[in-house]
């Protein structure tokens, strides 16, 4: 299990490498809408019950990451639902591959792949002028965060994969990513946020995930948020894993 | 009841059926036996059930109905252990375009296993053996179809397999790269592997068959060695050309007393099977002559895998996936 799983990730990994049009998307997209929000929306940390900051890029830095993470989960779907399309899932089915390892392989790639953008972004946030004030733990804590996170976000995009079967509507998921996204506390704090998009931030994992890399970025290395991050990220990964299997299982039984 | 087979045969099947959603049946009701070593060939027109017979017998696909064992074990119930014991290249070489031969064929033995000091060494062998030494290292995205259908059979091949499924192998290829596949599969045989090869080419299944099953509709129609399926047939028959603008009806009433008239293919052509032999050619000619017909071209024609298609079924295999359109793959 553990040796499929490993070769297939691999496969993954070479993969998203080869296709660089794929990958591409995953950083400059967050990149330019961070550039775009930090140039143009610098004043908000003005507003009252904004929590004090040294600038708004190492507010949005957590917030350029999760949607990345995001788009890294919609990028490893769209490669699995290839793969069904192509009829290489097929392949992988007809020989004794665990079936475990389909899932696993996919999602370990997605795994690395989320650690990659966790590091491009803290290093373009230093190069730009945000300082990590958690100092090289807090960097641990968004790096564990982020992968996890990413490997949620990954196993959510195979299971859709495996019930969609086409890499069309994985890539159809893409706006959703947006309305969850912008309905966390993601890119502004809870407590400016309109209702319903407060109550509905207050359940919604993505801003655990982003206020718990935050916290070691912007503020300092207070557990309670970091682990709440943790906790919501390892929840969602769990979860879609559990869920990337059963449809896995789904899939297989319905043939 | 227990409907548990039995068998030391590599293939056995009795009775399986596929029945997709929307009550169309793809496959209704497969008996087959294929003995250890024999190359077994699955004769159809497209949409006659060649495809989900295979899908079922590789495991990709459950059977609705009836059983079958592959290498001894059940495909149903112990799909991991038939998936241990078979190479299976399918319809569409589905490779990875952007992994290189060698990287595939690693993949493919590591999934089977294979020893990673072993991987590199088998994959090298099988590479040469199918000709890709030179482009190993090149993306499979830049192969031709044939290089394709070599790398699909090398990793089809890596472990070993007790029985090797083909599923139209040579579809869409030029004729060297076909005549290459050809030349495989005799070594196959020849090595004692057992090869299940579903081909749509009256040629291919003639030329590397040890027997034959013909399937149309999803039920087999026929089944033997080519040589005994053509002798069932019985005489040979005579291809006929008119002169253009011939009434082919009134020369068909000219030699109504010859032989059996048979569907010809099309225009000015008649097709008659000849209950004599030779002997019955100088007497047609005469009688279309008298009758005022001048022939272009005649061709005496010995039994074919076609005619026992044809009269099996009523119709040629070439047209016949018009006949008889393939039902759409959605599942139950």
């Amino acid at each position: 299990m553990r040796t499929a799983s490993v070769a297939l990730a691999r496969r993954a990994l070479r993969n998203a490498l080869r296709r660089p049009q794929f990958l591409a998307p995953l950083v400059l997209f967050p990149t330019l809408f961070l550039a775009v929000n930090v140039g143009g929306l610098e004043r908000t940390t003005a507003l009252p019950g904004f929590p004090h900051v040294d600038g708004f890029l190492d507010f949005q830095l957590a917030a350029a990451i999760t949607q990345s993470l995001l788009l890294g989960g919609i990028s490893a779907g769209i490669a699995a639902a290839l793969d069904i399309e192509g009829g290489f899932f097929d392949r992988l089915v007809a020989s004794p591959t665990p079936r475990l390892a389909i899932v696993l392989g996919r999602v370990l790639a997605a795994s690395v792949i989320a650690a990659i953008q966790v590091v491009y972004f803290l290093v373009l946030g230093v190069i730009f002028g945000a300082s990590i004030k958690g100092g090289a733990l807090g960097v641990l804590y968004v790096l564990a965060i982020g992968t996890v996170a990413g490997t949620g976000f990954g196993a959510l995009g195979v299971m859709i994969a495996l019930r969609a079967r086409n890499a069309s509507t994985v890539q159809g998921i893409f706006p959703l990513v947006f309305v969850l996204l912008f309905v966390s506390s993601a890119f502004f704090p809870a407590n400016l946020l309109s209702p319903p998009a407060d109550v509905v931030a207050a359940y919604n994992p993505l801003s655990y995930i982003a206020e718990g890399m935050r916290q070691p970025i912007a503020f300092d290395n207070a557990l309670a948020p970091v682990l709440e991050g943790l906790a919501a990220a390892a929840g969602v990964a769990l979860a879609a894993i559990g869920l990337s299997v059963l449809a896995l299982h789904g899939r297989l039984r319905a043939t | 009841m227990c409907n548990i087979i039995a068998s030391i045969e590599a293939i056995e099947a009795i009775g399986l059926e596929r029945e997709f959603k929307g009550g169309v049946k793809a496959v209704t009701g497969i008996d087959l036996t294929v003995a250890p070593g024999e190359v077994y060939g699955f004769l159809g027109p497209n949409g006659a059930g060649k495809t989900t017979t295979v899908r079922m017998l590789v495991t990709l696909l459950r059977p609705t109905g009836g059983h079958a064992r592959v290498a001894g074990f059940d495909v149903a119930r112990q799909p991991a252990e038939v998936r241990r014991r078979i190479g299976v290249a399918l319809q569409e070489a589905a490779l990875d375009p952007l992994m290189t031969g060698s990287e595939l064929i690693e993949l493919q033995a590591t999934l089977h296993g294979i020893p990673p000091r072993a991987v590199r060494k088998r994959g090298a062998e099988l590479i040469e053996r199918v000709g890709l030494s030179q482009a190993a290292d090149r993306r499979v995205g830049t192969y031709s179809g044939g290089m394709r259908r070599r790398l699909d059979l090398a990793m089809a091949l890596i472990h070993e397999p007790e029985v090797l499924f083909l599923d139209e192998p040579t579809t869409g290829l030029d004729p060297t790269s076909r005549l290459t596949l050809w030349n495989e599969v005799r070594r196959l045989r020849d090595e004692g592997t057992t090869v299940f090869l579903t081909t749509q080419y009256l040629e291919e299944a003639d030329q590397l068959a040890d027997r034959l099953g013909i399937i149309a509709a999803g039920k087999i129609v026929a089944g033997g060695t080519p040589a005994a399926l053509k002798a069932e047939i019985g005489s040979p028959h005579l291809d006929l050309v008119l002169a253009a603008g011939s009434d082919v009806q009134r020369a068909r009433e000219a030699i109504a007393g010859f032989g059996d008239h048979r569907p010809a293919a099309e225009g000015c052509h008649l097709s008659i099977g000849l209950e004599h032999g030779a002997a019955d050619i100088a007497p047609i000619l005469r009688a279309l002559d008298d009758a005022g017909f001048a022939v272009a071209e005649l061709e005496l024609k010995q039994p074919t895998l076609d005619d026992v298609f044809l009269a099996k079924t009523g119709v040629h295999l070439e047209g016949a996936a018009d006949a008889e359109p393939a039902p759409e793959p959605e599942l139950v």
